[in-house]
């Protein structure tokens, strides 16, 4: 246990200062207030269900070789090539939060590229098995692990139909203070909860966006006016196994 | 005559009896060896990835767990169905069904990335995870069976011990209907999106649990020197045949609906014809050796009455089990996921690839030190409570079998 807290002491104090600010919150939101990642809500904004954060992809837009959204998660959340400690692991062992797919049509040849990431359904089943209630979802529609809280049973990652979560297979050092990552514990993309509680966007969207292929759009799934909205009403978005009617947040078009 | 059935604690004083300890004690301490190094260094030391979550410790503990339930029959069989040739072998059956469930479990506990945080996993409960249920399944389970054992050994409370035998009886098809659903709760992947799953376990636990039992059975009165009659032995290994040819029959029904289903089709020509490992695991070691081969040993008119080869046809039986688990666990999660069907996958996560595993000897020694834990409770057990009827010989058994057989 000291393993994985030890790293994660700055955030907690934080935790603790915020947490008690919004106590009121804590009964809206079981859980939220235990996470680790979560605690950047001012006090008189609890998390709530008038929003459902999503994200759209189109693929069309998404760049052959462009590992943009990649690279970025790494350096923002602290993993892969941005946090050289995981050593010991196995290509194989190594977590992926969020990855490049490269699909091509069996009958056309037709080759398309797209990001593939924790999908925060609204139904997750990885939330549905956790014995413990580790993973949990946000009332805005993120889906987290609270680190202390997860036992390492694995059994999330067996659920998640999109190979989303990984499994830390080593003690690791230089973590960001918003995503601590444990050993023996399971993590996944957090759509960038530390900045979306600050009005900000996931480091993805924006480095896909910086890119200028635009392939991603961030925003709220609720709010008719927002581009997302606007724009999955125009055009449209597909879940990746809609028939599991996951209600997944994150929608593609082009695939 | 029939003489009176007399149970009493094996001598315990023999060399074989403290090399027997000292074996299954020298494994549960390597076993504990490996725990201590995967949790230091992590488990990266191990077999498993990202991939492949559940390894080798899943696989035994998987194995201890459904072999619990089963091996509980000889108990309910005696109690629930009131067959009076099962009765003497009440109290050893249940005291197996608690020991390979705390050798299961503690495997499990023990290859959880946090084992230190047991306590979490008994105090903070989604109620919506099967996977709860069975830790809140797992441990009444194993006070009824022990109020159970209580009940048949004390001759003043000896009358309530049938409606226990029924609760346990009950109980242990809701433990085990609840291990199988673990995996048909996976909608994700296509090995285990099957409602068949739970009566398949149900039914496999029957045919390991008896299997297992055999064993322990002809091990305990051949080592202690106690008559083992033909009646019990023969009557046993004739039902473990049922068993075996009831395994088959749902192996082959959960494979053709399976096939049935266009999306699972994939997955069930990589298991059945070009999954390598798995493919030659499941027709050479689970369906040939571990199921034909047996079935027919047991019920060969000559062979089948052979001592040494009822011992066999019962391993032969836990050999195939086992592979019948590894197929079913660690091919079904090598099979890729099908996120995108009609499209070829590839990306820097090895989607749309068959994913391998080789099992690290740690996870190995922690599975041994998990049957090795089963065993040493019973060893332990048998010495010191009256566990074993002094003698399972014919005329005590049951005089009426023992002339039809
Ligand atoms: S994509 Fe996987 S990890 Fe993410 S919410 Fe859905 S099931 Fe859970
Ligand atoms: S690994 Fe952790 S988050 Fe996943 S199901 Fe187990 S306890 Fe829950």
């Amino acid at each position: 246990m000291s393993d994985t807290s030890k790293p994660m002491d700055p955030t907690r104090r934080q935790f603790i200062t915020k947490a008690g600010g919004a106590a009121g919150a804590a009964a809206i939101a079981p859980g939220v207030f235990l996470t680790t990642p979560a605690q950047a809500k001012p006090a008189d904004q609890p998390v709530s269900n008038d929003k459902r954060w999503g994200i759209l992809v189109d693929a069309n837009k998404c760049g052959n070789g462009c590992n943009a959204c990649v690279t970025a998660c790494e350096e923002e959340n602290g993993w892969g090539s941005a946090n050289p400690s995981e050593d010991h692991s196995s290509p194989e062992q190594k977590a992926h939060w969020i990855r490049k797919v490269t699909i091509k049509d069996k009958a056309t040849q037709h080759v398309t590229t797209l990001p593939m990431m924790c999908q925060h359904c609204e139904n997750p089943p990885c939330v549905d098995v956790c014995p413990t209630g580790a993973s949990f979802k946000r009332e805005d529609g993120i889906v987290l692990v609270d680190k202390h809280i997860c036992i390492g049973c694995r059994y999330c990652m067996m659920a998640c139909p999109y190979k989303a979560r990984s499994f830390i297979h080593e003690d690791l050092k230089d973590q960001k203070p918003w995503a601590p990552r444990g050993k023996g514990t399971v993590e996944s993309c957090t759509m960038c909860v530390h900045r979306v509680d600050e009005d900000g966007t996931p480091a993805c969207v924006e480095a896909c966006n910086a890119e200028t292929h635009k392939a991603m759009v961030f925003g709220d799934l609720y709010d008719e006016n927002s581009e997302i909205s606007r724009e999955l009403k125009q055009y449209g978005g597909k879940e990746i196994r809609a028939d599991l009617n996951l209600n997944t947040g994150v929608r593609y078009r082009g695939i | 005559m029939k003489q009176v059935l007399k149970y009493r604690e094996i001598e315990g004083k023999s060399t074989g009896f403290w090399i027997l300890l000292g074996g299954l004690g020298a494994l549960i301490a390597l076993a504990l060896g490996a725990v201590l190094y995967m949790e230091h260094e992590g488990h990266y030391v191990t077999g498993m990835t990202n991939q492949i979550v559940w390894g080798m410790p899943h696989v035994f503990a998987i194995f201890l767990i459904v072999t619990a339930s089963g091996i509980l029959n000889p108990a309910s069989i005696g109690t629930v169905f009131g067959k009076t040739l099962y009765k003497p072998l009440g109290r050893l059956s249940a005291l197996l069904a608690i020991s390979m469930l705390v050798g299961g479990l503690m495997i499990l506990v023990l290859d959880l990335g946090h084992p230190d945080r047991l306590i979490i996993a008994m105090t903070y409960y989604n109620f919506k995870s099967i996977f709860a249920w069975n830790i809140i399944l797992y441990n009444g389970f194993l006070a009824v069976v022990a109020i159970y054992i209580w009940l048949m050994m004390e001759r003043k409370m000896n009358k309530y011990y049938p409606a226990a035998g029924f609760i346990a009886f009950i109980w242990r098809l809701i433990l085990t209907t609840g291990t199988g659903s673990i995996f048909g709760f996976l909608v994700a992947r296509q090995a285990y999106d099957a409602a068949l799953l739970a009566p398949m376990f149900v039914i496999m636990s029957f045919a390991y649990g008896l299997a297992v039992f055999i064993l322990v059975l002809m091990a305990a009165y051949a080592w202690t020197k106690r008559p083992l009659g033909d009646a019990v032995l023969f009557r046993l290994k004739n039902l473990l045949g049922v068993f075996i040819a009831s395994v088959l029959y749902f192996v082959a029904v959960y494979h053709l609906t399976n096939l049935y289903a266009a999306e699972n089709n994939g997955v069930e020509h990589f298991i059945l014809m070009d999954g390598g490992i798995y493919t030659k695991l499941f027709w050479i070691v689970q369906i040939l050796i571990g199921s034909l081969l047996p079935l027919a040993m047991v019920y060969h008119p000559t062979i089948g009455k052979s001592r040494p080869a009822i011992a066999t046809a019962a391993a032969l039986v836990i050999i195939g089990g086992f592979a019948q688990l590894y197929v079913l666990l660690i091919g079904g999660q090598a099979y890729p996921l099908e996120m995108f069907p009609g499209y070829e996958v590839t990306s820097s996560f090895f989607d749309g690839q068959v994913s391998s595993y080789s099992p690290s000897i740690w996870e190995i020694t922690l599975g041994v030190g998990g049957i090795a834990t089963a065993l040493l409770m019973v060893t332990i057990a048998v010495r010191v409570l009256k566990f074993l009827p002094v003698t399972l010989e014919d005329a005590v058994v049951d005089p009426h079998a023992a002339k039809t057989d």
